[in-house]
């Protein structure tokens, strides 16, 4: 379903307002403190953003992928970490309502979309990222239940979530080994623990952590579609919004550095001018903005293809490769343009230039995604 | 009760705003426009006292282009019922607007009517002063409360208009201080901008008031004379700031203040 076009827009000048209103003027300080944003995650979920993509009969709103790539770019102009609370949990909804059976749906899409449940996603291990199938967690079916045993690292949102997308091995057998992955969707509860937060760069305020595993009991009736084997496929199927994401984050993130940058070179004089008015100056306000159009567009025209039904795999990897590069490269740039000042705590430029590096690494690294883009072009152009 | 609300469309107050150089009007490419800030607080009151007497109806009205449906969406979102659209691609005055106000209260039947004290473009401050003229409406302009915005009976959206026993009680703002008034309904009443922090639209509220009605009025099937009584000459932009003075001391400025500026 595509949202008309007057909804998206007051949906996304809402958000935009909610940001410019309450966010930015807590976000740097809630950041440096590293202080979960309590009171701003109740507003989202009191907006209704914890049921952004979820389908309305299960209380959601049902925004296209357009829709929400907007909403994470204007979070992102306030502060990534708040589209970082929604992330994981929208991408385990994401997983339920594609692959879930109907009885999943009802019974956790609700307690989602109102934000009563709180997801992440666990996929990541300590010696296993960018290759998923080699992951070590194992999960043993013993009468109703599956027995899962093992550790996943870098899980974000872990201590608030109530809710797990966990990817186990349930064949260690088998060749290739990613068909013996599979995919569950597990409630907090004894069994699993949450470890350490890890200390980060930037995406502060929102926890990062290690998850432990010991004889921890999923029912059978938690097997995400009910069918052993399919997780690889899950993870790849939620791939394509997931790289959209990290694209609308970056745009958000990148926008938000110039308009900090062309602002203060208005203010700022020297050798008797605004630095504005320096050549210098306006070549780099010049590529920013162009780059950022740029990464928009690309980011748009993935989301509009994913909203027409169509495989975007190679323009949603192209979104997320170019619009990170630029957020880095803008975030930098506006460090320069802010000079002595971009480097203290007193503008969030700082903040933007930490927050950036992830979208390079998280969600595929920049590496893979050039590889998998690559290959698609390769087959695409078969000779 | 129901309660007429209205809305006007105008430049976002965050804008800056630029002059047309012939001074016909002002520049309008690229200008975003939002409901009227003022009208905004009307609508949250009005909610308010929807929700405290369980019982009333919020209509929305507006006169403006058809691009005025945007604003009157916005407010259908915060929780009003439905909407009325006065199609006028002209340019009305006040007393054109509140006579077509007249018409929709007297057609709808309202009981009370509340509208911003003035809206943020032209700062006529007069459309409800006149509205309560026609309908011979006794009127509360420049509502307040006496509550701060940071209190706790703000903060769980109590309205800082009463209406009981037919009869409404309204703070109002004035020269160097609060009035409390009491007043007959049906009434009208403006409001000012510390009577309430205006909520926003949740997103679902903005997929709910899709649905709702929004109903379009040509201008002229409603049968009211609305020719200019009042004629625009020319805009001018405000000059330009003079740049500040820097003063060596506390003493300096304390001394500026009383004897240049006579400001203490
Ligand atoms: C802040 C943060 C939050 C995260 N949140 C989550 C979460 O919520 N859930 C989750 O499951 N994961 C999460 N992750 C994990 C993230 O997805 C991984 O870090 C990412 O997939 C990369 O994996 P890795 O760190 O193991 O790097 P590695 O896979 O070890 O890669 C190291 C380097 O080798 C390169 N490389 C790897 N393979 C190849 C190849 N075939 N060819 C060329 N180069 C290659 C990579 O590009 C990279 O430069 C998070 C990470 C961070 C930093």
């Amino acid at each position: 379903m595509t949202t008309p076009q007057d909804v998206r827009e007051e949906i996304v000048s809402t958000v935009r307002r909610f940001v410019e209103r309450e966010v930015m003027p807590v976000a740097s300080e809630l950041e440096h403190r590293n202080e979960y944003p309590h009171a701003l995650v109740k507003r989202l979920k009191e907006l209704g953003l914890f049921g952004a993509t979820i389908p309305q009969e299960y209380g959601g709103l049902d925004l296209d992928v357009t829709t929400y790539a907007m909403v994470v770019e204007e979070l992102c102009k306030g502060w990534m970490s708040l589209s970082g609370v929604l992330n994981t949990h929208l991408m385990l909804a994401f997983m339920l309502k594609t692959h879930g059976s109907d009885e999943q749906k009802r019974r956790y899409l609700p307690g989602m979309a109102s934000g009563e449940h709180h997801g992440a996603l666990c996929l990541t291990e300590p010696h296993a990222g960018s290759d998923v199938q080699r992951i070590r967690t194992t999960a043993v079916r013993r009468g109703d239940d599956y027995i899962l045993n093992g550790s996943k690292m870098f899980i974000t949102n872990a201590r608030s979530a109530t809710l797990y997308a966990i990817a186990a091995k349930t064949d260690n057998k088998i060749d290739p080994p990613y068909k013996g992955i599979s995919m569950f969707v597990g409630e907090k509860g004894p069994g699993l623990s949450v470890g350490r937060d890890l200390e980060k760069l930037g995406y502060k305020g929102i926890e990062t952590c290690e998850v432990h595993m010991e004889d921890y009991r999923v029912p059978l009736t938690n097997l995400l579609g009910g069918k052993e084997g399919q997780g690889f496929f899950h993870v790849m199927s939620g791939l394509e919004v997931g790289r959209i994401n990290i694209a609308a984050r970056a745009v958000g993130v990148a926008s938000a550095a110039f308009h900090q940058a062309i602002r203060y070179a208005q203010q700022r004089e020297t050798f008797g001018k605004p630095i504005a008015e320096h050549q210098a100056i306006q070549l780099k306000l010049a590529d920013m903005a162009t780059k950022i159009e740029a990464a928009r567009l690309l980011t748009y025209a993935a989301a509009d293809k994913k909203d027409r039904g169509e495989r975007c795999d190679v323009e949603a990897g192209m979104a997320k490769l170019f619009s990170s590069e630029t957020c880095l490269e803008v975030a930098t740039e506006a460090m320069r343009i802010l000079g002595g000042y971009g480097y203290t705590n007193e503008f969030p430029v700082e903040r933007y230039y930490r927050d950036a590096p992830l979208m390079i690494i998280g969600e595929g690294t920049n590496e893979i995604q050039r590889l998998v883009i690559a290959k698609q072009l390769l087959q695409r152009h078969k000779i | 009760m129901k309660i007429l609300v209205t809305v006007k469309r105008v430049p976002d107050p965050n804008a800056s705003i630029k002059v047309k150089p012939d001074g016909t009007g002002i520049i309008t490419d690229n200008l975003k426009y939002v409901v009227n800030p003022f009208d905004e607080i009307a609508i949250e009151e009005a909610l308010r006292l929807k929700e405290k007497s369980g019982g009333a109806e919020v209509v929305l009205v507006s006169v403006g282009s058809k691009t005025a449906q945007e604003q009157l969406r916005t407010g259908l979102a915060m929780g009003a019922d439905r909407a009325i659209l006065v199609v006028a691609e002209q340019e009305l005055d006040s007393l054109a607007v509140a006579r077509i106000f007249h018409k929709l209260v007297q057609d709808e039947k309202a009981d009370l009517v509340l509208l911003g004290k003035q809206a943020i473009d032209d700062d006529a401050n007069q459309t409800g002063q006149m509205l309560a003229a026609l309908l011979g409406w006794p009127q509360a302009t420049f509502a307040s409360k006496t509550d701060s915005l940071e209190s706790e009976a703000e903060k769980s959206g109590t309205p800082g208009i009463q209406i009981s026993g037919g009869a409404a009680k309204v703070v109002r703002e004035v020269d160097g201080g609060l009035e409390t008034l009491e007043l007959p309904v049906p009434a009208v009443i403006t409001v000012d901008l510390r009577l309430n922090v205006p909520r926003y639209a949740s997103l679902p509220g903005i997929m709910k008031a899709r649905k709702k009605e929004l109903k379009e009025l040509a201008i002229d099937s409603l049968g009211v004379d609305v020719k200019p009584k009042l004629k625009i000459l020319r805009l001018d932009p405000p000059p330009k700031r003079q740049a500040g003075r820097k003063v060596g001391s506390v003493q300096e400025l304390v001394q500026a203040l009383h004897n240049e500026a006579k400001v203490i």
